[in-house]
């Protein structure tokens, strides 16, 4: 599914060059949940806004479901974010006076989808994450858990390949955090492809694979016993 | 185009603050309302004006002799002459695009004082003219009652006339039969066939107290012989007569006998020259109203653009989510242009309609009052309004335009940083 080979960074900040990425090579298969883990500053955002293509590699290849990500103008960059791609943030990034129903709806409305297919699929997928009810209500109008869980519904509704969740806990409580990890579990489950940005150790465990980022480069990757949060709480 | 969810976004957008929305539009509003009011202010005067020229057909130019100032071909100095009735010709053979050239002789008025009319126990003083027909086209009157000259009445050198309102007033009892009546002009009799009044403001009492009379009876009776006082020439539509008149005067300087450099023999009046004057003066003053009222406009303009601006910054964020979710450059950049479009037309429309409601109020008021000195009707064309929603949309877009650039500039990981 991902395909990143020799990936290489850097930031200029005044006359410095700060090199975050030295080489990343990653491969991610189809149906994986994987976290990626690191202090601050160890490179982990920047491999995610990459993998996002919010951000361009300065060298390095990186090819997501058999396409090159390369040179894109920033109207293709569009294009492949809303086809290939769903974004889960820390501090969810839902449009403050869209209801919720709405803003699930908004990657949907980028490919033209008719409104009244368009409700009916996001609905669909409000249910999933449970807030069928809360369909019209305002962001504000919600919990930290709730947001977020738009947030995912939100990610899933153009139906990407990818997941990219970057500290998608970040700001939650741990019992919320679980709930929404189990969410993601189960949307593991049906196989779809998630990356999981987080420097919290218990997160991470309830993937099933930990890439470990150390000063730009991978300092282990390996597939671990997976945390389901049922028993967890339990 | 209509796209619904676009619209709602733009009306969630504009409406969230509504004080920020209401000013900045104010801006925009106040600018076409002052250009539309200043516009229908110069039209009102310009109206004004034109109604003191009335019907008068301003392409047309006077002339009369006087005495000559230099000495020509064996001919001295300080002769006196006289136009004949073949100049009238020579003129038609030797200058095109002429419409009218009315030959005319008057009595009364600046030539004589005292009573020249007689009815009965009654006189007064009047302009009594000779004239050909066409001069009703010239200086333009309604004839009330019976009828005006006709070539009949000039080929057979009938004494007949054409009095004014004012003139009937003097001379006639209310209610007497006018017409089959004779006058006494200057001891010979005239049958009156018709009454006149002329709807110019500018002739006004005087205007109606002139006698019109065939030109051959008036040469006739009075012994003008040959002779004419002075004529009215009027050219053609679309050719001026300040640019013929030199042609004109020529023609008549070498008939003459006149020195070509004696500038002073014969004597004329350019009627289209002081019109040209007062039209331009009106140009001035649209001028002055569409500068003005571009300035004003133009300050609102900014004002939108720099609202715009604010918004972009404010929205700087939910920008970046919408791009991270998919959303094109160019959808981002036509949802600004359309905010600031859609923001520009409502507050022009908004003032192109409180400047008609001005303009109307003022037209009932002044309806109300009576005419007011060189004031009337005050309005502007359906184009004005027309081209100034055009600018509108245009100056919409302009407004826009640089806040949407930097809308798109900004990356999206940017963005998505800015808490």
């Amino acid at each position: 599914m991902i395909e990143i080979k020799d990936l290489h960074k850097s930031y200029q900040m005044g006359s410095n060059s700060l090199h975050v990425l030295k080489g990343i090579n990653l491969s991610v298969e189809d149906g994986e949940l994987v976290a990626i883990m690191g202090s601050s500053g160890s490179g982990k955002s920047t491999l995610l806004n990459i993998l996002g293509m919010l951000d361009n590699a300065d060298s390095g290849e990186y090819i997501l479901d058999g396409v090159p990500i390369k040179n894109l103008s920033e109207t293709k960059a569009a294009q492949y974010r809303n086809k290939f791609l769903g974004f889960i943030f820390q501090s969810f990034n839902l449009i403050n006076y869209k209801n919720a129903l709405e803003n699930v709806a908004l990657p949907l409305y980028y490919q033209r989808m008719p409104r009244k297919q368009r409700q009916e699929k996001s609905l669909k997928y409000l249910e999933q994450v449970g807030l069928k009810d809360w369909a019209h209500h305002l962001p504000s109008e919600l919990s930290g858990g709730q947001k977020q869980r738009v947030a995912i519904a939100r990610a899933m509704a153009a139906e990407p390949k990818v997941l990219l969740a970057d500290e998608l806990t970040g700001a939650l409580d741990s019992v919320t955090s679980y709930e929404i990890m189990e969410l993601i579990q189960k949307i593991n489950d049906q196989g779809n492809t998630i990356l999981v940005v987080t420097h919290e150790d218990d997160i991470a465990h309830m993937c099933k694979r930990i890439v470990y980022l150390k000063d730009g480069v991978i300092e282990k990757d390996e597939k671990i016993e997976q945390v389901r949060v049922e028993s967890h709480v339990q | 185009m209509f796209n619904r969810d676009r619209w709602k976004e733009i009306l969630e957008v504009l409406t969230t603050n509504w004080f920020r929305t209401v000013l900045t539009a104010f801006g925009v509003f106040w600018g076409i309302f002052i250009l539309i009011v200043l516009l229908a202010a110069g039209k009102g005067l310009e109206n004004g004006i034109n109604a003191d020229f009335g019907d008068i057909a301003t392409n047309t130019m006077f002339m009369w002799t006087r005495r000559t100032t230099k000495p020509y071909q064996g001919l001295p100095k300080d002769r006196s002459f006289e136009f004949q009735q073949e100049d009238v010709q020579s003129i038609w053979d030797n200058v095109p695009n002429l419409r009218f050239i009315s030959p005319r002789n008057q009595l009364g008025g600046f030539s004589s004082g005292g009573n020249n009319v007689v009815r009965g126990l009654k006189t007064g003083a009047y302009n009594i003219y000779g004239d050909y027909p066409e001069i009703i086209n010239q200086d333009p009157m309604t004839v009330t009652s019976g009828r005006f000259i006709n070539y009949n009445d000039i080929n057979e050198k009938r004494k007949i006339a054409i009095i004014g309102l004012g003139v009937r007033n003097d001379l006639y009892e209310k209610g007497e039969e006018v017409l089959g009546t004779y006058i006494k002009i200057q001891g010979v009799n005239f049958l009156v066939v018709g009454t006149y009044k002329k709807n110019t403001s500018d002739g006004g009492e005087e205007g109606q107290k002139e006698i019109f009379v065939p030109f051959t009876a008036f040469s006739q009776a009075f012994n003008r012989g040959q002779d004419v006082g002075w004529m009215a020439i009027t050219a053609k539509d679309g050719s001026s007569i300040s640019v013929l008149k030199e042609k004109i005067v020529d023609v008549m300087k070498k008939k003459h006998k006149v020195h070509p450099e004696d500038n002073r023999a014969i004597g004329y009046f350019d009627l289209y020259e002081q019109y040209n004057r007062v039209e331009s003066l009106f140009a001035g003053i649209r001028w002055i109203a569409i500068i003005v009222g571009s300035f004003v406009l133009i300050s609102g303009i900014i004002g939108v653009s720099n609202i715009m601006l604010i918004v972009v910054k404010e929205r700087t964020k939910e920008i970046g989510i919408r791009r991270a979710l998919g959303e094109s450059p160019w959808s981002i950049k036509k949802q600004i242009l359309m905010e600031s479009i859609f923001l520009t037309i409502i507050s022009g429309m908004t003032g192109i309609i409180f400047g008609a409601l001005t303009i109307y109020g003022i037209n009932s008021l002044l309806d109300s009052v009576g005419p007011v000195d060189m004031f009337l009707n005050p309005s502007v064309s359906i184009g004005v309004v027309a081209s100034a929603l055009t600018v509108l949309v245009f100056s919409g877009l302009l407004a826009g335009f640089i806040p949407a650039n930097s809308a798109i500039k900004v990356r999206p990981i940017e963005a998505l940083r800015t808490e």
